[in-house]
C-alpha cells in the first residue's frame, strides 16, 4: 500500500475548531416544502391530481361545449347512441348493433333485423356463423340510427337519454352538482368537525367528557340510517342532500382533531417548546397547525368520494334529486333502467363517478404517505 | 373486560333507545298515513283505519305503545300489504340478503387478505404494484358500478350468470362478486400495512435469528400478528355491505330486504321504512359490539390483562 | 487456526432515495474460540449493522454486503444462500437483542418462542424440547418455569424477558453469541443482573461472544478484548488491557474521557465535540478529522490504515506514523486512565 509512503509535509497539526464539525450537511426544509416534493414524486398522486383537474374543468366548461341543453327534450331523438366524428374506432359511431344466435340462419336473421324495428334500409346484416359446421347460426346486425332518423347533422357525443336530452351536457351538468355537494359537504364537515374537536381538546376536563359522551353515542349509529331518515324528512334537493351527509360526516373528523391536539400537547416537542418559554402563538403556529392542519386536509380528501357516493347511493334508493335535475347519481340510476340495450346511458356517468372516485382516492393517498413524518428521513 | 363490557352495552342501548325515539317522531312529521290513498272513506271508516294502526291515541300513549311494542320485536303494520307485520316482512326477507350479504363478506375478506399478503411479501415489486392498484380501484370504484359491469357485460353479453332473480345458486354470483369487491380492497390495503408494519418490526428478527424459514417467518410470526388488528375494520366493512345491498339487490331484483326497503320508499310505506331503517341500526349496532368484544378475546394482550 | 470467526474487509450499504448510505466500510476482526469481542462505539457506527449482517440479518434490499468475507470455522458466510444461512442461524451463530419488549413474538406462548429453534435445528420431539426449555430457563433463571412456558411475553417484566431472550439464544448451544447492546434498554439494576447472567453463561458454555455495547463500564467487565468503531470503520483493536491503559486513537481517548466513573477524582468529563459524519457522503480521508483536536495535514487527504502497536495492539490513526509529531493524550484523559488502572488494581479484573 503506498498509503505507508506519505508526504511528510502532511504530518503538520491542522486547527479543526473553526471546521465544519458542527455543520448539518443536508438543506433544511420546511415541514410544507418537505412534504410537497414527496407529493410530486408520488406518481399515482400525481396522476390522481391531474384526472381531478381535468374533471372539475369539463364539469366547468362541459355543458357549455355544444348546442344542447341539459333539459331540452325531444321524444324523436330518444336513446340515441353515442357519435362523435371521427372516433368511430372507438365505437362512438352512431350506430346500434346487436348478434342474433339461432339454430335457422333465416331466424336468425328474421330476428336480428326485428331487434331493430326491421328498418332495413338503414341495417346492415353480416353472417358471422351460417351454420353449416353444427353449430347455431349467427348473424350481426348494425343499425346506423342517426341515418335512420335522418340526424346525420347532429352528434351527440354521450348520446341522448329516454327523453332525448343530450348526455354529455347532462354528465357535466350533473359531475357539477355531484362536486358541489361533495365539496360543501366536507366543508362543512371540516368546519364543525374542526370546532368541536378543537373545543373538546383545548377545554379538556369536564367540557371534553361530556363533547366525547355525546360523540360515543353518535357514532354508534350507521351513518346509512341518519342520512336515510333525514332525507325523509327533508324534501329532496341539493341543500337537503348536503345537511343529511353532514349530520353524522363530521364526527370522524372531530375525533381526529381531538385526537391529534391532545397526543400533541403533551409530547415532548411541545413540552420543550414550552419549557424554552415559546409563547403559546408560536408553539400552536410551528407545532399545532402543522401538524393537526395535514390530517384536516387528508381527512376531507376523504369525505369527498365518500359525499359523492352516498349522493349516488341516495339517487339508487329513490331519495335522490327529483327530476329535472342531473346528479351523476341521478344519471347512473336512470342508466340502468335501460342497461342491457342501451349500455351508454350508464357507460358515461359510471365512468365519470368512477374516475372522480379513483381520483380523490389516490390523491389522498398520495397526501397521507406525503405528510406522515414517520416517512421521514 | 367486564367493566368494559358493561359500558358497551349501556352506549348501546342508549343509542338504540335515540335511534327509535328519533324515528318515531319522524314518522309523526311525515305527510304519509294509511289514509292518504283511501281519501274516499266515510268518517267512521276512517276512524276504524285510524284506531287498526293505533294513531287514534294521544301521542304520548301511542310512543310508549311503539316503545312496548319495539321491545317484544314488533315493529307494526305495513300500509301498503294489508295486515302483514313489518317484522314478519323482514324475516320473510332476510334469507336471499344475509345470504349475498355473508358471501361477500367471506369472498372479500379472504381473497382480500391474500392479496395484501401477496402485495407485503413482494413488497415494492411488480405484485406489489399490481395488488394495490387492484386494491385502489376496488376502493374508489362504487359497487353499483360493478353491477353494471357485470350485469352487461357477464350477464348480457357473455350470458354466463343470470342478468337477474333470485332462485338458484348462479343468481348469487354476480351480486356476491359486486358487493365482495370493496371488502376485498380494504382487507387487502389493511393487511398490507400491517403485514409490513409487522415484518419490521424486532421479534421478526428474533425469528430469524432463530433460523426460521421464510414461510415459518411470515405464517407462523407475521400474519398471526397482522390479522389481529385486521379484526377491527371487519366491522364498518359490515355496515358498508349493508348500504351496498340496497343497491345491490334492486340492481340484481334479489328479494331481500333491501329490495323491499328500495321499494317501500318509491311507495311512501313508512312503518317498513321505519322499521326496516331500526333493524339495521340495531343489526349493526350489534355487529359492530360483536367484533370489538371478539377483538378483545384473540389479542391475548387484552384477553389476559384482566387475569392479573 | 484457531480463529472462530474472521471478517476480512466487509462493506454493508444501505440503497436509500437520498443514495448509497455505506454504514460499513472495510471492517476486519476475527473471534477465537471462547473468547469474548466487545464493539464499542456511539450510535450510527456501524457495530449493529456490523453483527447484523454477520447473520445476514439486515433488510435486503436495500441493505446488502457490498464486499468482503464473513469465514465463520472456514465456510464464507457471505457467499451463503438464504436456505443455508437458516441452518446456521440460531445453531451456530445467535443473537440477543436490544430491546425485549419488542423482540419477543406478542401472540406466542414463550415456551413455544424457545422450543422453535429447538425443534427445527435439533429435531427434538415436543417432549424433549419442552424438557430442554425447562433447562434453559433455570439457567437464565426464571424460576416456575413449569407455568411460566405457557404465558405470554406481555405477562413478564423487562428483565424476565430479556432472560427469555438469552434462553432463545442459547437454545442450541451456539458457538458464536451475538449480544446486541442486551442491556441498553434495561433499568440499572436489571443491567447487572443481565450482565452477571452472560458472564454466567459464558463460564458455563464455552461460547464466543460478540459484545455490543456503547457502555464501556461494561466492557471492561465482560470483554477478552474490544474493537472500537467508528463511522463504519474499526479505528482501534486490542485487548482490553492494551485499548483501555494504552489507548493510541483520539476518539479512543474521547470514548474514555467522556465515562463517568464513581471512584475517579477527575470531576471533568471529556466532551467529543461535534458529531458523526454524513455516511451518506462520507468525507475523504480520516472521517475522525474534523472531531479531532490533533487533525493533521494528512488526516483531510488519506485515510489512515491500521498501524500495528503491539502483537494484538491495532489502531488507525496517523499519529501512530514515523513522522507524526509525539502526541500525548490530553491530561484529564491520562488521569481517568491512572484513575482506572488503580482501580481495576484493587478490584475484580485478574
Amino acid at each position: 500500500m503506498d498509503n505507508h509512503k506519505p508526504n511528510k509535509d502532511l504530518f503538520v497539526p491542522v486547527d479543526t475548531r473553526e471546521d465544519d464539525s458542527e455543520k448539518i450537511s443536508r438543506p433544511s426544509l420546511s415541514f410544507w416544502q418537505d412534504s410537497f416534493i414527496r407529493l410530486r414524486k408520488n406518481v399515482g398522486a400525481m396522476i390522481g391530481l391531474v384526472v381531478l383537474i381535468l374533471l372539475i374543468v369539463m364539469a366547468a366548461i362541459g355543458p357549455s361545449l355544444n348546442e344542447y341543453d341539459q333539459f331540452e327534450q325531444d321524444l324523436s331523438r330518444a336513446k340515441m347512441p353515442p357519435k362523435i366524428e371521427g372516433m368511430g374506432w372507438l365505437g362512438m359511431d352512431g350506430t346500434l348493433s346487436t348478434v342474433q344466435t339461432n339454430d335457422s340462419l333465416d331466424q336468425a336473421e328474421t330476428n336480428a333485423l326485428m331487434r331493430f324495428n326491421n328498418d332495413e334500409d338503414y341495417i346492415e346484416t353480416t353472417v358471422l356463423n351460417d351454420g353449416s359446421n353444427g353449430e347455431p347460426a349467427e348473424v350481426e346486425a348494425v343499425y346506423d340510427v342517426y341515418a335512420a332518423k335522418d340526424m346525420e347533422e347532429q352528434n351527440f357525443w354521450f348520446g341522448t337519454d329516454g327523453l332525448g336530452r343530450d348526455l354529455f351536457t347532462r354528465a357535466w351538468e350533473g359531475t357539477r352538482i355531484s362536486l358541489y355537494i361533495a365539496f360543501l359537504a366536507a366543508a362543512i364537515d371540516m368546519v364543525i368537525g374542526v370546532a368541536y374537536g378543537g373545543i373538546s381538546a383545548y377545554y379538556g376536563g369536564r367540557v371534553d367528557n361530556y363533547m366525547q359522551r355525546i360523540i360515543e353515542v353518535l357514532i354508534g349509529v350507521p351513518n346509512l340510517v341518519i342520512v336515510i331518515l333525514m332525507i325523509l324528512i327533508l324534501e329532496p334537493g341539493i341543500l337537503s342532500i348536503t345537511i343529511a351527509l353532514t349530520i353524522t360526516g363530521w364526527i370522524s373528523m372531530a375525533r381526529i382533531v381531538r385526537g391529534q391536539i391532545l397526543k400533541l400537547k403533551n409530547q415532548e416537542f411541545v413540552l420543550a417548546s414550552r419549557t424554552l418559554g415559546a409563547p403559546d402563538g408560536r408553539i400552536l403556529r410551528k407545532h399545532l397547525i402543522p401538524n393537526v392542519l395535514s390530517l384536516i386536509i387528508i381527512n376531507t380528501m376523504f369525505t369527498i368520494p365518500s359525499a359523492i357516493f352516498f349522493e349516488a347511493f341516495l339517487s339508487f334508493i329513490g331519495l335522490g334529486l327529483p327530476t329535472p335535475l342531473a346528479s351523476l347519481g341521478t344519471l347512473v340510476e336512470d342508466g340502468f333502467q335501460s342497461l342491457q340495450i342501451y349500455p351508454h346511458i350508464l357507460f358515461f356517468p359510471a365512468l365519470i363517478i368512477s374516475l372522480i372516485m379513483i381520483a380523490f382516492n389516490m390523491l389522498a393517498d398520495g397526501l397521507r404517505d406525503a405528510f406522515d413524518p414517520k416517512m421521514r428521513e | 373486560m367486564a367493566r368494559y363490557i358493561t359500558q358497551r352495552l349501556v352506549y348501546m342501548v342508549i343509542t338504540m333507545f335515540l335511534i327509535a325515539t328519533f324515528t318515531f317522531f319522524l314518522m309523526k312529521f311525515l305527510p304519509g298515513t294509511p289514509l292518504s290513498a283511501a281519501d274516499r272513506l266515510s268518517e267512521e271508516q276512517q276512524a276504524v283505519v285510524l284506531a287498526k294502526y293505533g294513531l287514534d291515541d294521544p301521542v304520548p300513549v301511542q310512543y310508549f305503545n311503539y316503545m312496548v311494542n319495539l321491545v317484544q320485536g314488533d315493529l307494526g303494520i305495513s300500509f301498503q300489504f294489508d295486515n302483514r307485520e313489518v317484522t314478519t316482512i323482514i324475516l320473510d326477507r332476510i334469507g336471499p340478503s344475509l345470504q349475498i350479504g355473508l358471501q361477500a363478506m367471506i369472498i372479500g375478506t379472504l381473497l382480500g387478505m391474500l392479496l395484501g399478503l401477496v402485495s407485503a411479501i413482494y413488497h415494492n415489486g411488480f405484485l406489489d404494484y399490481g395488488s394495490t392498484f387492484t386494491a385502489v380501484i376496488g376502493q374508489s370504484v362504487p359497487s353499483f358500478v360493478f353491477a353494471g359491469i357485470f350485469q352487461y357485460f357477464v350477464g348480457v353479453k357473455l350470458g354466463w350468470f343470470p342478468v337477474a332473480l333470485w332462485g338458484t345458486w348462479e343468481h348469487t354470483v354476480m351480486p356476491t362478486l359486486s358487493l365482495a369487491i370493496f371488502p376485498l380492497a380494504i382487507a387487502a390495503r389493511f393487511m398490507r400495512t400491517e403485514m409490513l408494519e409487522v415484518m419490521g418490526s424486532d421479534y421478526i428478527t428474533t425469528a430469524r435469528a432463530k433460523g426460521v424459514n421464510k414461510f415459518g417467518v411470515v405464517f407462523k410470526h407475521g400474519v398471526r400478528n397482522a390479522l389481529i388488528p385486521l379484526i377491527t375494520v371487519l366491522g364498518p366493512l359490515a355496515v358498508g355491505l349493508m348500504t351496498g345491498t340496497l343497491v345491490i339487490e334492486s340492481i340484481f331484483a334479489v328479494p331481500g330486504i333491501g329490495d323491499q326497503f328500495v321499494k317501500s320508499i318509491n311507495t311512501n310505506d313508512f312503518p317498513i321504512i321505519m322499521g326496516t331503517t331500526l333493524f339495521f341500526a340495531f343489526f349493526f349496532i350489534i355487529i359492530v359490539l360483536v367484533i370489538d368484544l371478539l377483538y378483545g378475546i384473540i389479542d391475548p394482550r387484552i384477553r389476559l390483562a384482566e387475569g392479573e | 487456526m484457531d480463529n472462530l470467526l474472521e471478517v476480512k474487509n466487509m462493506h454493508v450499504s444501505f440503497d436509500t432515495y437520498g443514495g448509497e448510505v455505506q454504514a460499513v466500510r472495510g471492517v476486519n476482526f476475527s473471534v477465537k474460540k471462547g473468547e469474548t469481542l466487545a464493539i464499542v462505539g456511539e450510535s450510527g457506527s456501524g457495530k449493529s449493522v456490523t453483527t447484523k449482517a454477520l447473520m445476514k440479518l439486515i433488510p435486503m434490499p436495500p441493505g446488502r454486503i457490498k464486499e468482503g468475507e464473513i469465514l465463520f470455522e472456514g465456510r464464507d458466510l457471505a457467499k451463503l444462500s438464504e436456505k443455508e444461512m437458516q441452518k446456521i442461524r440460531g445453531k451456530d451463530i445467535s443473537m440477543i437483542f436490544q430491546d425485549p419488549m419488542t423482540s419477543l413474538n406478542p401472540t406466542m406462548k414463550v415456551g413455544n418462542q424457545i422450543m422453535e429453534g429447538l425443534i427445527k435445528h435439533q429435531k427434538m420431539s415436543k417432549a424433549q424440547a419442552k424438557k430442554r426449555v425447562m433447562e434453559l430457563l433455570e439457567l437464565v433463571g426464571i424460576p416456575d418455569a413449569e407455568s411460566r412456558i405457557k404465558q405470554y411475553p406481555h405477562q413478564f417484566s423487562g428483565g424476565m424477558r430479556q432472560r427469555v431472550v438469552v434462553a432463545i439464544a442459547l437454545a442450541c448451544n451456539p458457538k458464536l453469541l451475538i449480544a446486541d447492546e442486551p442491556t441498553t434498554a434495561l433499568d440499572v439494576t436489571i443491567q447487572a443482573q443481565i450482565i452477571e447472567l452472560m458472564k454466567d453463561i459464558q463460564k458455563k458454555t464455552d461460547s464466543a461472544t460478540i459484545f455490543i455495547t456503547h457502555d464501556l463500564g461494561v466492557v471492561a467487565n465482560v470483554a477478552d478484548r474490544v474493537a472500537v468503531m467508528y463511522a463504519g470503520k474499526i479505528v482501534e483493536i486490542g485487548t482490553v488491557d492494551d485499548v483501555f491503559y494504552n489507548p493510541k486513537h483520539p476518539y479512543t481517548w474521547g470514548l474514555l474521557g467522556s465515562m463517568p466513573s464513581l471512584e475517579s477524582e477527575v470531576a471533568e468529563l471529556y466532551a467529543i465535540p461535534g458529531s458523526p459524519p454524513d455516511l451518506l457522503n462520507p468525507p475523504k480521508g480520516d472521517a475522525f478529522a474534523s472531531r479531532n483536536e490533533f487533525a493533521m495535514q494528512i488526516d483531510k487527504e488519506q485515510e489512515p490504515p491500521l498501524f500495528k502497536v503491539s502483537d494484538t495492539h491495532y489502531a488507525a490513526t496517523w499519529l501512530l506514523h514515523e513522522h507524526a509529531p509525539d502526541i500525548d493524550p490530553p491530561e484529564a484523559i491520562k488521569k481517568r486512565v491512572a484513575a482506572m488502572a488503580t482501580n481495576s488494581g484493587k478490584g475484580d479484573r485478574s
